[in-house]
């Protein structure tokens, strides 16, 4: 009986070993966007946690906004000879090239959080959330909120060219479509950023009647929606009451602006993308099982009625 | 005096000529865009918004044509911005008092500065490859200060800088205004200004005649870098946080823009500080007018471009040499005023 134990006991620490070891012999080169954003740095982290939780050997790359980098990170990656790349593309086009060189080099690429326009024989799969139901769920709650009242909305837009600046104006304006209320009457880039979207809501206020003019603000991400509140506040309207306030990324800032009750709502885009792009590379790797080419996130929606201040605190230790 | 207040205005003529012309344009598009307000006891409109939001490229603009005049050239201000933002919101949130983190802050953009200017005037390293090192590094040190999050912060007196005002106008209007008044009196009223024209005209003659040349040239990219600081301090203050990413990207191609078109010549000498902060303004002008006009998105950098292209060309000496043809074949009275003003305008050929 004690022999039999100790035997079982030995053989799992012998298959944890072993597996443990089969694990870390896997290194993944990822090539983050850079950190543009609060939600950007959680997702950083997050994978960081995850690799280190399964033992994989984390090559991390920081392409400071700039696509060159990546490609240039990529093809390091590839030279190195790792088994896997994590791509977190900055923007859709022009990665055929490259992908094409990894491909050849039979290392597979897990596209994370955002897609590109290339042939889908050149990754592996896309850990992605769906951007236009994001931007859908968001429109879906202003129509919801709003219930037939005429809506002036205007639009804080991501960086131009980008996918979830695409697909987020996408989904939006489809959930708008049944709706003759709801109008958008303003729509420019504020590059994501916060400085960029206080800039332009400033000009959407002066250029909409200082302001009297609108009844929502629909940002791309929360950034711009928290640089944008300090705007509508500077002219002297009150966010969330005044301007309804909706915004994509669900990041710690924007839990405190709700629960100041200066923004309304905004739809999560789950920073844990490595989790699931692990997951697949693993059964990819033990028996060659092809995930399918595309694995959706959840998009949950947040509103005041949510206690913010609690999910403000648990998402402020995630790194954002 | 006269002579010379003449002399200055004709010098600033195609600079206001070009700004005007561009609100003129804007309030075609945008009827509402001179209309000025008093709210919250300040002044609220369009035009206070350019002058606003022009506030970091302004003064980057004041230590860059010091900088470019001395024919240096300084590509490290936007990341010298990220590094004293990040900086700021460290000292403030971990609870030093306001003055303290205002003098680490500036000391640490004088200390960039000095950096930049110990590699050109001691190393003798070529001011586009010596500034290029802290534009390349500066992002990763704010990054490593702000550890990759955007650093927010609540204390008031740092917000003020960004979002208060003061004789009715925001704070950073009132900032740069007394910035460019200080340091345009300080290098006019004094030998100062003659000093770098000269060293920037011809480093080893000014050496030879006794200017303390490399004392001058680590003095104007500390000036540079002590700009930089009081732009990352405001762009940190305008949205409560410092972003280590976005603060300051691009500026510094903006401000050597600023300077260009004040018609400050890259090559060195005569600069005008006037000058290149309406440059900064036309910029920010052109900016602003493309968010109020309501073109899609796409087309902000195409019409920033033209416009651009546009006045540099009006400004090139080409073009002068043929406006002046023009208006000589249309009365030679009027050719030796004119003269004076492509002399005054260019300042290259005045050496």
């Amino acid at each position: 009986m004690t022999i039999k134990a100790a035997l079982a006991g030995a053989t799992v620490l012998a298959v944890s070993f072993f597996s443990a070891a089969a694990a870390a012999e896997m290194t993944v080169g990822f090539s983050q966007i850079g950190s543009e954003s609060g939600w950007r740095a959680a997702e950083t982290t997050l994978t960081k946690q995850q690799a280190e939780e399964r033992g994989i050997d984390l090559k991390f790359a920081d392409a400071q906004q700039k696509q060159e980098n990546q490609i240039k990170a990529l093809r390091s990656f590839i030279a190195q000879g790792v088994d896997a790349i994590l791509l977190a593309p900055v923007v859709a086009t022009g990665w055929d090239e490259v992908l094409q060189e990894a491909k050849e080099a039979e290392i597979p690429v897990v596209l994370l959080d955002r897609t590109v326009d290339a042939a889908d024989d050149l990754y592996l799969t896309a850990i992605t959330s769906d951007l236009v139901h994001e931007g859908n769920v968001a429109g879906q709650w202003l129509a919801d909120t709003v219930a037939g009242k005429p809506c002036n909305v205007v639009e804080l837009q991501g960086t131009t060219g980008s996918s979830p600046a695409i697909d987020r104006k996408k989904g939006f304006e489809q959930a708008l479509e049944s709706h003759d209320n709801l109008k958008i009457i303003r729509s420019q880039t504020g590059d994501f950023t916060r400085t960029k979207g206080k800039e332009v809501m400033e000009s959407f206020l002066k250029a909409e009647d200082g302001g009297k003019n609108i009844c929502a603000l629909y940002a791309h991400n929360d950034d711009m929606a928290v640089g944008a509140i300090q705007a509508i506040k500077e002219a002297g309207l009150k966010p969330g009451t005044d301007i309804l306030v909706v915004s994509i990324d669900a990041v710690p800032d924007i839990f405190e602006a709700m629960a100041a009750g200066e923004a309304n709502a905004t739809v999560e885009l789950t920073p844990n993308m490595a989790g699931p792009a692990f997951d697949a590379l693993d059964a990819y790797r033990k028996d060659g099982t092809a995930p399918p080419k595309w694995i959706q996130t959840e998009s949950k929606l947040y509103t005041q009625a949510d206690d913010p201040m609690k999910v403000y605190e648990e998402k402020k230790g995630l790194g954002y | 005096m006269s002579r010379f207040l003449s002399l200055h205005v004709l010098r600033l003529l195609p600079q206001v000529a070009a700004l005007a012309v561009i609100l003129l344009m804007i309030s075609f598009a945008f009827p509402d865009f001179f209309r000025l307000e008093i709210q919250n006891g300040r002044l609220y409109g369009s035009l206070v918004d350019i002058l606003n939001r022009g506030a970091p490229v302004a003064l980057l603009a004041i230590g860059m044509t010091v900088v470019i005049a001395t024919k240096g050239i300084d590509l490290s201000v936007g990341a010298v911005m990220a590094i004293c933002g990040a900086v700021a919101a460290a000292c403030i949130t971990s609870g030093h008092s306001l003055a303290v983190t205002l003098l680490v802050t500036l000391g640490a953009g004088v200390l960039c500065g000095l950096w930049n200017g110990v590699l050109v005037a001691v190393l003798d390293i070529q001011p586009i490859i010596a500034t290029l090192v802290l534009m390349v590094a500066g992002r990763g040190i704010a990054q490593l200060i702000t550890e990759g999050a955007i650093l927010t912060f609540n204390d008031p007196g740092l917000i003020f800088i960004g979002s208060g005002s003061l004789f009715g106008l925001p704070m950073p209007v009132v900032i740069w205004l007394a910035f460019g008044i200080v340091v345009a009196l300080l290098v006019r009223r004094t030998a100062l200004g003659m000093l770098i024209e000269a060293l920037g005209i011809n480093r080893r003659a000014s050496t030879l005649s006794g200017v303390s040349t490399g004392v001058l040239l680590i003095a104007a990219y500390m000036l540079s870098g002590l700009c930089a600081a009081v732009a990352g301090i405001i762009a940190a203050a305008d949205i409560r946080g410092a972003d280590a990413n976005n603060a300051g990207l691009w500026l510094e191609l903006d401000a050597i823009l600023a300077v260009v078109i004040g018609g400050t010549s890259l090559l060195g000498g005569r600069f005008s500080i006037a000058a290149s902060l309406i440059g900064a303004m036309i910029i920010q002008a052109i900016n602003t007018g493309i968010l109020l006009s309501g073109f899609p998105p796409e087309f902000n950098l195409i019409i920033k471009a033209a416009i651009i292209v546009l006045i540099l060309v009006i400004q090139s000496p080409r073009a002068r040499t043929v406006f002046a043809w023009l208006s000589r074949s249309r009365g030679a009275a009027d050719g030796a005023g004119q003269d004076r003003a492509d002399r005054a305008g260019t300042g290259q050929e005045a050496k």
